[in-house]
């Protein structure tokens, strides 16, 4: 079943994968009280069987909805929890029995905390990671300039971490996680909560970290935008287990998925229809849902919305409108209906 | 999992360590001393850019602290002794355990937090470092301003030992620094015990709180104010008796309670290091939970 949509991960090198995974799995016992005294145990199985392999350079995506085991994989390759079952190595090392022989080699970012010291300017946790990771001082110097030049915190360096944005401490964590030389970049949700622009500045750098530096990127998301920008290939997992493997390309396409143009028209209107630019083909776009003079459209998400919005502007007065990308739930929901 | 070396061999012609940056296999001991010593010189360098708030806050602490000895010498307006013993032989069981006690608040004052770390999951930045966690936790947020806690158990201990008039012996005299020392030890082995209890019990740093805040005022009373059974408990089960009373008792000539060899006065070193081995593996058997349960 997981196997249903696991294609041919792209750029896996032979043999020895960088990242290997094998039918790792991650059980938790959870204890409900089920009375005075009582106590029902449940297993919850996390992570259910998972097995891949990323290569040296790989910028891999790791998506899936809430619960579906993406943070829980991503603390196992880091040695923070402990695998119940499977074999998972990093770079040749067992993450959970050799954690701080690993914690040299990989960086870390969570998205929705910190590494940081939160009290403390940036420029002392950077300071302190020096020491403590052991960096030669040149190279920790030339990683420094680095990262302030690329990621824009030369003013930053003096604000105590509590006082930074969002998308500025989101840039701070993620220069943390780099000051070492990491070989492999874990990100867990790095664009959470982040404005456009700051989005946009942390994928360029991630982009270009992949390309120049040749770091092996492994992120999880809940914007498939993230990974339609940043990555050659994307994994999907849900209920712990894998459900796809391969280019965000065909994610669309094994989901057929939907974008969504919410439109506000002058008044109530029949639900908008319009039709095909070719003879006899599927409709362009479909009314989905009316609510008064708010319409919900639905057209595929590899057409342009562009001659669309503009075909509506010409027949219906429109006020205002919106474009709304699928979200992952509903990519791998659509997966699952279309499932043999 | 059993094939961990055949891996390492077929992985490392590719997989060259990072240049430069050669990976030691260093002892964790003298690694997680190394890693407190970085944390906590980071914390007392912040403290001092702020020196006018330091001075600030290590003075009430100090005050505060004080209020203990200030509510003894006002019981001592109204009696002249209590539970058979002066203000001088009082002063010197306060002085004793508070120095100790601040020393290991100085030091480890921040474990209690590890319950809050897990609920929060910032424990979790701390085990993608390279150093032991133990050493992090009992490093993060070092307060210099807790030297206030422990110049007031000095100066009462001072006050205690001009008044006193005990008829020295270089034993009596070198037990000072060993019972402050290992009374310290003690009350760190209880600390970090707390905190892995944590790891299971997240609420639980109120529990650790009483026997560690709770603890050092009841050692600050002549152990013969207080019930025989309390007496037995903190001197078998969480040996706090042995951090003042015991020995204190040695070097003042007088008699325990609870029906105990003289030769125990000089047991603390090695109660403190049988505690704290026995809170090392209370810590890693902690730190394995979470790392399997993550929560």
């Amino acid at each position: 079943m997981s196997d249903g949509f696991t294609q041919e991960g792209t750029g896996m090198g032979g043999d020895g994968g960088f990242i290997t995974l094998d039918g790792v799995e991650k059980v938790f016992q959870v204890r409900r009280k089920a009375g005075l005294l009582r106590r029902e145990r449940r297993e919850v199985r996390a992570v259910d069987g998972i097995s891949f392999r990323v290569a040296r350079g790989e910028m891999v995506g790791y998506i899936g909805p809430n619960g579906a085991g993406k943070s829980t994989t991503i603390k196992m390759l880091t040695g923070i929890l402990t695998p119940s079952g499977g074999r998972l190595r990093v770079a040749g090392i067992d993450p959970s029995r050799e954690r701080t022989r690993l914690a040299h080699r990989i960086g870390v970012v969570f998205g929705q905390r910190t590494t940081l010291w939160w009290d403390l300017p940036l420029r002392d946790s950077y300071r302190l990671m020096h020491r403590m990771y052991r960096i030669p001082d040149r190279r920790y110097r030339e990683n420094l300039d680095r990262c302030v030049e690329l990621l824009d915190l030369g003013e930053l360096l003096d604000v105590p971490v509590r006082q930074l944005s969002l998308g500025q401490r989101m840039r701070g964590d993620i220069a943390a996680a780099l000051l070492h030389d990491p070989e492999v970049l874990y990100l867990d949700e790095p664009t959470i909560g982040l404005d456009v622009i700051s989005k946009a500045k942390v994928r360029q750098f991630l982009k270009e970290l992949n390309t120049e530096r040749g770091t092996t990127v492994l992120l999880t998301t809940h914007d498939l935008t993230d990974i339609e920008q940043l990555c050659g290939r994307v994994m999907v997992i849900d209920h712990g287990r894998l459900m796809y493997d391969g280019s965000p390309a065909g994610l669309h396409e094994v989901g057929e998925s939907e974008r969504m143009l919410v439109v506000d028209l002058e008044s109530e209107f029949p639900p908008i229809v319009l039709e095909p630019e070719a003879a006899g083909g599927a409709p362009a776009l479909r009314a989905v849902k009316v609510e008064g003079p708010r319409q919900w459209l639905a057209f595929p998400a590899a057409a342009s919305a562009a001659p669309l919005v503009a075909r509506i502007a010409a027949d219906y007065p429109l006020v205002d409108l919106s474009v709304r990308e699928p979200d992952i739930e509903a990519v791998i929901a659509r997966m699952y209906e279309s499932a043999p | 999992m059993a094939d961990t070396v055949a891996v390492r061999t077929g992985g490392e012609q590719d997989d060259p360590e990072p240049g430069g940056f050669a990976f030691e296999e260093r002892p964790r001991l003298l690694e997680g001393v190394r890693a407190y010593g970085l944390i906590m010189a980071m914390w007392v360098r912040s403290t001092m850019a702020y020196r006018a708030s330091f001075a600030m806050t290590a003075l009430g602490d100090f005050a505060v602290t004080a209020f203990d000895f200030v509510t003894i010498l006002l019981m001592f307006t109204h009696v002249d002794a209590l539970g058979g013993y002066t203000l001088p032989e009082i002063a010197l069981l306060y002085g004793l355990s508070a120095t100790a006690f601040g020393l290991c608040d100085l030091l480890l004052g921040s474990m209690d937090r590890v319950g809050r770390r897990v609920r929060d999951g910032t424990l979790d930045t701390l085990l993608v470092r390279p150093v032991p966690v133990l050493a992090q936790v009992a490093a993060d947020r070092f307060a210099l301003r807790r030297l206030g806690r422990i110049t007031q158990g000095l100066l009462v201990l001072g006050y205690a030992l001009l008044s006193l008039d005990i008829a020295w012996t270089p034993l009596k005299v070198l037990m000072l620094p060993v019972m402050v020392v290992s009374g310290a030890a003690i009350f760190g082995a209880v600390f970090v015990a707390g905190a892995a209890f944590q790891f299971v019990a997240q609420d639980a740093s109120e529990v650790q709180n009483s026997f560690t805040y709770g603890g050092t005022t009841l050692l600050q009373y002549p152990p013969t104010i207080f019930a025989k059974d309390l007496v037995r408990g903190v001197t078998f089960v969480v040996p706090l008796a042995f951090v003042s009373w015991l020995p204190a008792l040695y070097v003042l000539g007088r008699e325990y309670p609870v029906d105990l060899p003289q030769w125990v006065a000089f047991l603390p070193p090695l109660v403190a290091a049988v505690c704290w081995v026995l809170a090392g593996l209370a810590w890693r058997a902690g730190l394995r939970a979470y790392r399997s349960t993550g929560s």
